[in-house]
């Protein structure tokens, strides 16, 4: 399967030139680039590992791309994204936020239910890949 | 229009009998309205041969202290600050016989935080005064002070999009269809396909609450069966929006309590309950860490006409104090009406901070929210894939799009609906992201998403000539000069 987390995961993958495009456009609205990590791709997990501090100073989509293939050299059999952030009063939140890159495979969830009072079901969704510990989940699939 | 002051001061305001409400303090066209004021602009129609100047008086006389006579027991209060003071009329431009009143209520005539409260004096007995043909609320300036006495909106846009891990684009959803009849196992289907789909959302009509063929509960039971299915077969965070609306309090309460215990973080409303159970809703949601819908069920039987009853920007406006996270504000492009100017009016109530006067948009008064959430506007009605450009365009990006039929009535089948719906929307969000000219070139990027998705292919052809061209009845009327102060 493939997870649809994220802006423009219903397209094919973006080319470098397209991430490139959509990080020219971060900065121009004076948003901060981060580029995150992880092998716990469930869609409660919100804390993905951070690939730095937030490039706040970094105005250049140049320098973003680099650090980006940086990330992908040590991190390329996990999930990495790019987001924008706004700091901007009122919002001072994510307003963008994509996958750049994937494990090659990925396993999906599998999903629980405990049966409950009545019918009432409590549901847990477990990704598979998370059997494993953290960071031998994709390696050597 | 007159510009004295006809008040009577003294002994002679307070003498027994009938006294215009010119003469009464409700025509004071030299107040300078204060910053706490309330100030609400209404169009006033008078019945043949009454004067402008008096209509509007009496309402303002009407909707705040005055009855049809002097009473000496005014003399018991601090009356003329109770009294609202009409301070300005204007002829409405291109409407002949009506009046743009504007009126000025001191901020101690309203409890905090009650919306019940505020419409009982504004849109209370006055809308029924004989003397006017006609009268219709078209804006209010709802005053800093006022406005911090209200919780506003449950969640808010920004909290919502981090709770369902959602940036950078519309989200999507959809109404069940057919709205009556499904059972709920059958319900859900459409829940979970459309879901799986691409869609973030999916959603109960208005009029879907327990009926024989289905039970709420068996709705509610499905329907998170359905998103949770849904969830582990994309790695999305994905809802419905569980209807609670019910005859009483506490069957809402009841209901909304199910929906929190079996997970939902959405539930929906209808405006219908009355603001009252719409604030406490709003409270319930708050506490909850629940996102609350709000579907504007009966809003057109009062605000689509332009002469009578209540512009659906004041609506937003109460709806933005009384706090729901979201509301239907039209999609100029679909089946309901919408003008594309007054629609921007309502989207720029809900999602801004500082609304500036913009009489082209019917937002005759600056209004600061004060940092109030913001509430977000859903598009829905007559939607389709192939108006994505067109959307994007007029809606922004902070706004539910639903396309209901558009996803449910795809030849493929509801999964493809859906995904025809998100592809064609992140296409368009690439594109213009990337500086492209996406309103004009909008249909070419479709086509182009389109080549490697069959769906979307599918439904650009099935929906291709779909538009609703019909004249608006509700525009904005004004005369496009710079000089308008409040």
């Amino acid at each position: 399967m493939r997870i649809t987390q994220g802006c423009f995961s219903f397209l094919p993958d973006l080319t470098d030139e397209q991430i490139t495009a959509q990080v020219q456009y971060c900065l121009d609205r004076g948003w901060a680039v981060n580029i995150e990590f992880t092998d716990d791709p469930h869609p409660r997990n919100t804390y993905w590992e951070m690939w730095g501090l937030p490039m706040f100073d970094l105005r250049d989509a140049a320098g973003i791309m680099r650090e980006l293939a940086e990330c992908r050299r040590v991190y390329g059999d996990r999930y990495i994204r790019i987001s924008g952030f706004d700091s901007s009063h009122g919002w001072e939140s994510v307003r963008i936020s994509f996958i750049v890159n994937r494990p090659t495979n990925e396993p999906g969830f599998r999903l629980d239910r405990q049966e409950s009072v009545g019918r009432n079901l409590r549901y847990s969704t477990h990704a598979y890949a998370a059997e494993r510990p953290e960071g031998e989940r994709y390696a050597d699939r | 229009m007159n510009m004295q002051s006809m008040t009577l001061r003294g002994k002679d305001r307070y003498k027994s009998g009938v006294l215009e409400y010119k003469r009464m303090g409700y025509w004071e066209p030299d107040y300078q309205p204060k910053d706490t004021d309330v100030i609400a602009l209404f169009r006033v129609t008078p019945q043949d041969g009454v004067d402008p100047t008096e209509a509007c008086a009496a309402v303002a006389g009407e909707s705040s202290t005055a009855t049809w006579t002097v009473v000496w027991t005014d003399r018991l209060t601090a009356a003329e600050k109770y009294r609202a003071k009409c301070y300005r009329v204007d002829p409405v431009p291109g409407s002949p016989g009506s009046y743009f009143a504007y009126i000025a209520y001191d901020l101690d005539l309203f409890e905090a935080g009650s919306i019940a409260n505020l419409t009982a004096s504004i849109i209370g007995n006055v809308f029924g005064f004989k003397p006017l043909k006609a009268l219709r609320l078209e804006d209010m300036r709802l005053p800093v002070a006022y406005v911090k006495t209200f919780q506003g909106p449950a969640t808010g846009i920004v909290v919502e999009r981090e709770r369902l891990d959602k940036f950078g684009r519309p989200l999507l959803g959809a109404t069940v269809k057919p709205k009556l009849g499904l059972s709920g196992r059958n319900y859900g289907r459409v829940v979970y396909e459309a879901l799986k789909g691409g869609l973030d959302f999916t959603k109960d009509d208005e009029n879907i609450n327990s009926q024989p063929f289905m039970h709420w509960r068996e709705r509610f039971l499905y329907c998170m069966e359905a998103v949770n299915r849904a969830q582990a077969a994309t790695g999305e965070i994905k809802g419905t929006y569980l209807n609670v609306t019910a005859a009483t309090m506490e069957d809402m309460y009841e209901r909304a309590d199910f929906a929190r215990e079996l997970g939902s973080t959405i539930v929906m409303i209808d405006l219908v309950i009355g603001y009252t159970a719409i604030q406490s809703m709003a409270k319930w949601a708050r506490k909850n860490d629940m996102i609350l819908h709000l579907h504007r069920a009966g809003h057109s039987t009062y605000t689509r006409q332009r002469s009578h009853g209540v512009s659906f920007r004041v609506i937003a406006k109460w709806m933005r104090l009384a706090g729901v996270d979201h509301i239907h504000a039209g999609t100029v492009v679909g089946k309901l009406e919408g003008d594309p100017n007054t629609t921007r009016g309502y989207y720029d109530i809900c999602r801004e901070d500082f609304n500036p006067m913009q009489l082209e948009h019917g937002v005759f008064f600056d209004q600061n929210w004060a940092s109030l959430n913001k509430l977000m506007p859903v598009a829905s009605g007559g939607i389709h894939a192939g108006q994505m450009h067109q959307l994007l365009d007029l809606l922004g990006e902070d706004v539910v799009l639903q396309f209901g039929g558009g996803t449910i009535g795809h030849p493929q089948g509801i999964q493809a609906g859906a995904t025809a719906n998100r592809v064609a929307l992140e296409a368009m969000i690439l594109a213009r992201n990337e500086g492209r000219d996406y309103v004009h070139e909008g249909p070419e990027i479709l086509a182009k998403a389109a080549q490697s998705c069959t769906p979307l292919r599918e439904a650009l052809e099935v929906w291709k000539d779909v538009t609703f061209n019909y004249e608006s009845t509700d525009a904005p009327d004004f005369v496009p000069t710079p000089s308008v102060a409040v």
